[in-house]
């Protein structure tokens, strides 16, 4: 089973490698990883997708937090969460494919940000899910090169993930 | 010291370790760590050169865990700093205090591939309880006071402080913080009263009760505790090899070890038993034996102040998180005295059909009676040993009656720990006697540190179970390789009376067991280091042992069949 970990930690450099390492160490597998600065900038926000038990989930929130740059760890429930991951892709789309191609990606909601003289690129946000769906999709054409920045979660509503 | 006065970063480390009365520096300089150095040379705090920095980490290691205090050592880049690794992962393993402060590349050539530069940081991240890189002098005294305050508080462990040549040279302003501010870093030390609570109606309710104390209540200082919760319940007491010396040996509630060597009254009573009381201990696999079948009928209340300990390996039923002493006193205050019952009777049993046994008869030297006439004749000592038998058979066979006075590597199992260890120990414990109970092998890993004992006067004393073997690997070749004893004869071990001598220090040599006690007499007596190399029975093996892979209670005894 995938859980989603918002992990607060100090914006210092080292961090990721702590953090990583710990997971690779005690054999936890990592599925997706984004860092980015939070509201406060001394402080860096993960959010690690992470395949496993109740039990493994457990070994992996209790190692994180002996982590002394590691501030707080919260298993971020999907039913009240959202989440979104954004992607760009680069299409195989020559003159003849091209309508049909920014016809799926209209049906997504996607946008063309690229045009080359054989490509699109096309650029999608959403959940996992409907990323996934596009590119299966896309997969006809000839996907050139894909880049997925892994998903960011927040709580709904005004609860927060927040250093206590 | 006055506010904000300038000075280079070498002077702002000395003021440091001032402030944080380190005493005594465990080292051996470089390079790298030339201007430390250099301030050194005009302070007060005793430095003692070893001849390798492995040992200098275990010295501090020592040092830490027969006083309690911060174990310091240092060494420079590259080569220097790499050595301290085995010590430092020992530390780690098992939970004792130690800094390391190591020499570094200066900045401008950090990541360049420059002369003795290892990236010390990310080599040991995963065996420190935290790390720095201090890339500008004026950080200097948050991180020394995090490293000392983060070492030794909450579940203790090592910590490094990578130092820059020119963070060391460069001027900075010094002032020593009052306080720390570490966000993700509160460890609990308080049990919830709630769980105690719970735990105390557990207990009460428990017909077969037993108590599992680990090296935490070594740490906590909880051994007072302890006993007034096993003398409250009548609860037999067994201790893992790190809980040794918690519970006096010698009290008859005492079980002794459990586990793989431990003993088979105590195995039996952890299977048998409907409540296991563990306190600050870590159902180690070389305790649990084959988990599935460990104590199939016992609840488990476990106190630990580590969270990631409780249900990692044998799932807590009632997890307390917290100091030992603190829950201990707490819980204390929740029990009414229980009377001696049926199960202390079944363990008064099987203690009597069960005990420890070797060929007492026997004209050879058994390490066994060796261990017994030094316990006999220094029995308030302090005991480091090495790894494999000797380890074993000084936990068996020495009654330890106090805590802080068995002192041996147990989570990372370091063979060539116990020598430097024992220096350690002695000077931070100069009145006592401190004494390594040592094999053939693990002794030379480190027996270059009889310079080090010899040139700073610090008269330890190594008793070598000399079997010409790596001992415990025999025995396992024995057991379960058919005796093909691969790359495990130490017959080229040199002559250790005369090693001893060659350093300075006194060597005696025993073939036969009427020699033994006089031996350890001058040993003691004398004011050297000195070395004692009993040639003992060289097949002997060390009974009881419960197999790998095995429940604990399917344990073999002395002269039982494998």
């Amino acid at each position: 089973m995938k859980h989603t970990l918002s992990i607060l930690v100090e914006n210092k450099p080292g961090v990721l490698a702590r953090v990583s390492g710990l997971f690779s160490r005690r054999g936890f597998n990592i599925d997706s990883l984004a860092v980015g600065i939070t509201e406060n900038p001394e402080i860096s926000r993960m959010t690690i997708v992470v395949e496993g038990d109740d039990r493994i989930l457990e070994q992996v929130t209790k190692q994180l937090n002996k982590l002394v740059d590691v501030i707080k760890v919260s298993d971020i429930k999907p039913e009240s969460s959202i989440d979104r991951e954004l992607a760009l892709i680069k299409v195989e789309a020559g003159p003849k494919e091209r309508s049909e191609v920014m016809q799926i990606a209209d049906i997504f909601r996607a946008r063309i940000i690229d045009v080359g003289t054989r490509t699109l690129v096309i650029e999608i946000t959403g959940d996992v899910s409907k990323i996934n769906a596009m590119t299966d999709l896309l997969r006809r054409f000839g996907i050139k090169e894909m880049v997925r920045t892994g998903k960011v979660s927040m709580l709904r509503g005004a609860k927060a993930v927040k250093e206590e | 010291m006055a506010k904000k006065q300038k000075m280079s970063g070498a002077e702002a480390f000395i003021e440091c370790l001032h402030e944080e009365r380190v005493e005594v520096i465990f080292g051996l300089p470089g390079g790298a760590i030339l201007p430390i150095y250099d301030e050194l040379y005009d302070s007060d705090i005793r430095h003692i050169l070893v001849r390798h920095e492995q040992a200098a980490a275990h010295a501090a290691d020592g040092y830490a865990r027969a006083t309690g205090r911060v174990g310091v050592c240092m060494a420079t880049s590259g080569p220097g700093a790499t050595n301290l690794v085995t010590g430092i992962a020992n530390a780690y393993m098992d939970s004792v205090p130690i800094v390391a402060f190591t020499g570094q590349v200066p900045t401008s050539m950090v990541g360049n591939d420059a002369f003795q530069e290892a990236n010390i940081t990310g080599i040991t991240l995963p065996i420190t309880k935290h790390n720095y890189l201090v890339k500008d002098a004026k950080m200097l005294p948050d991180i020394i006071k995090e490293a000392f305050y983060i070492a030794s508080t909450g579940r203790p462990g090592p910590v490094l402080v990578d130092l820059p040549k020119n963070v060391q040279t460069e001027e900075t302003e010094f002032e020593y913080p009052k306080s720390i501010q570490l966000r993700g870093y509160k460890p609990t030390s308080k049990g919830h009263p709630l769980q105690i609570k719970r735990a105390a109606k557990a207990i009460t309710e428990a017909e077969r009760p037993i108590i599992y104390a680990g090296g935490g209540v070594v740490i906590s200082g909880a051994h007072a505790e302890l006993r007034s919760l096993a003398e409250t319940l009548m609860a037999p007491v067994t201790t893992t090899l790190l809980g040794i010396g918690t519970f006096p040996g010698t009290h008859p509630l005492s079980l002794g070890m459990v586990g793989m060597h431990g003993t088979k009254y105590a195995n039996y009573a952890m299977m048998e038993s409907d409540l296991i009381i563990a306190i600050g201990a870590r159902f180690d696999d070389r305790v649990t034996g084959r988990l599935d079948s460990f104590a199939p009928n016992a609840k488990v209340i476990h106190i630990d102040i580590d969270p990631a300990e409780i249900s990692k390996n044998v799932a807590a039923h009632i997890p307390i998180v917290g100091d030992a002493q603190n829950i201990l006193k707490e819980l204390i205050k929740e029990l009414k005295p229980k009377p001696k019952s049926k199960w202390s009777e079944k363990i008064e049993k099987w203690k009597k059909e069960f005990p420890l046994e070797y060929d007492r008869k026997s004209k050879e030297l058994k390490p066994q009676y060796v261990v017994e006439q030094i316990y006999d004749l220094c029995p308030d000592a302090i005991i480091t040993t090495e790894v494999g038998q000797n380890q074993m058979w000084a936990a068996q066979y020495f009654k330890f009656t106090k805590p802080r006075t068995l002192i041996s590597s147990g989570g990372l199992g370091t063979m060539g720990y116990g020598f430097p260890a024992a220096i350690g120990a002695k000077v931070g414990c100069p009145d006592k006697t401190v004494i390594d109970i040592a094999g053939d092998g693990s002794f030379l890993m480190n027996s270059q540190e009889l310079a080090t004992a010899v040139i700073n006067d610090i008269p330890v004393k190594v008793a070598i179970l000399n079997n010409k073997f790596l001992g415990m690997v025999r025995q396992w070749q024995e057991l379960f390789y058919d005796k093909r004893y691969s790359a495990t004869r130490l017959d080229t071990s040199p002559n250790f009376t005369k090693l001893a001598e060659a350093y300075g220090a006194l060597g005696i040599e025993v073939t036969k067991p009427g020699e033994v006690r006089s031996a350890i007499e001058d040993a003691i007596d004398s004011d050297k280091p000195a070395v004692i190399d009993f040639q003992i029975t060289p097949e002997e093996n060390v009974f009881p042992m419960v197999p790998a892979g095995a429940a604990i209670n399917e344990i073999i005894d002395y002269g039982e069949k494998t």
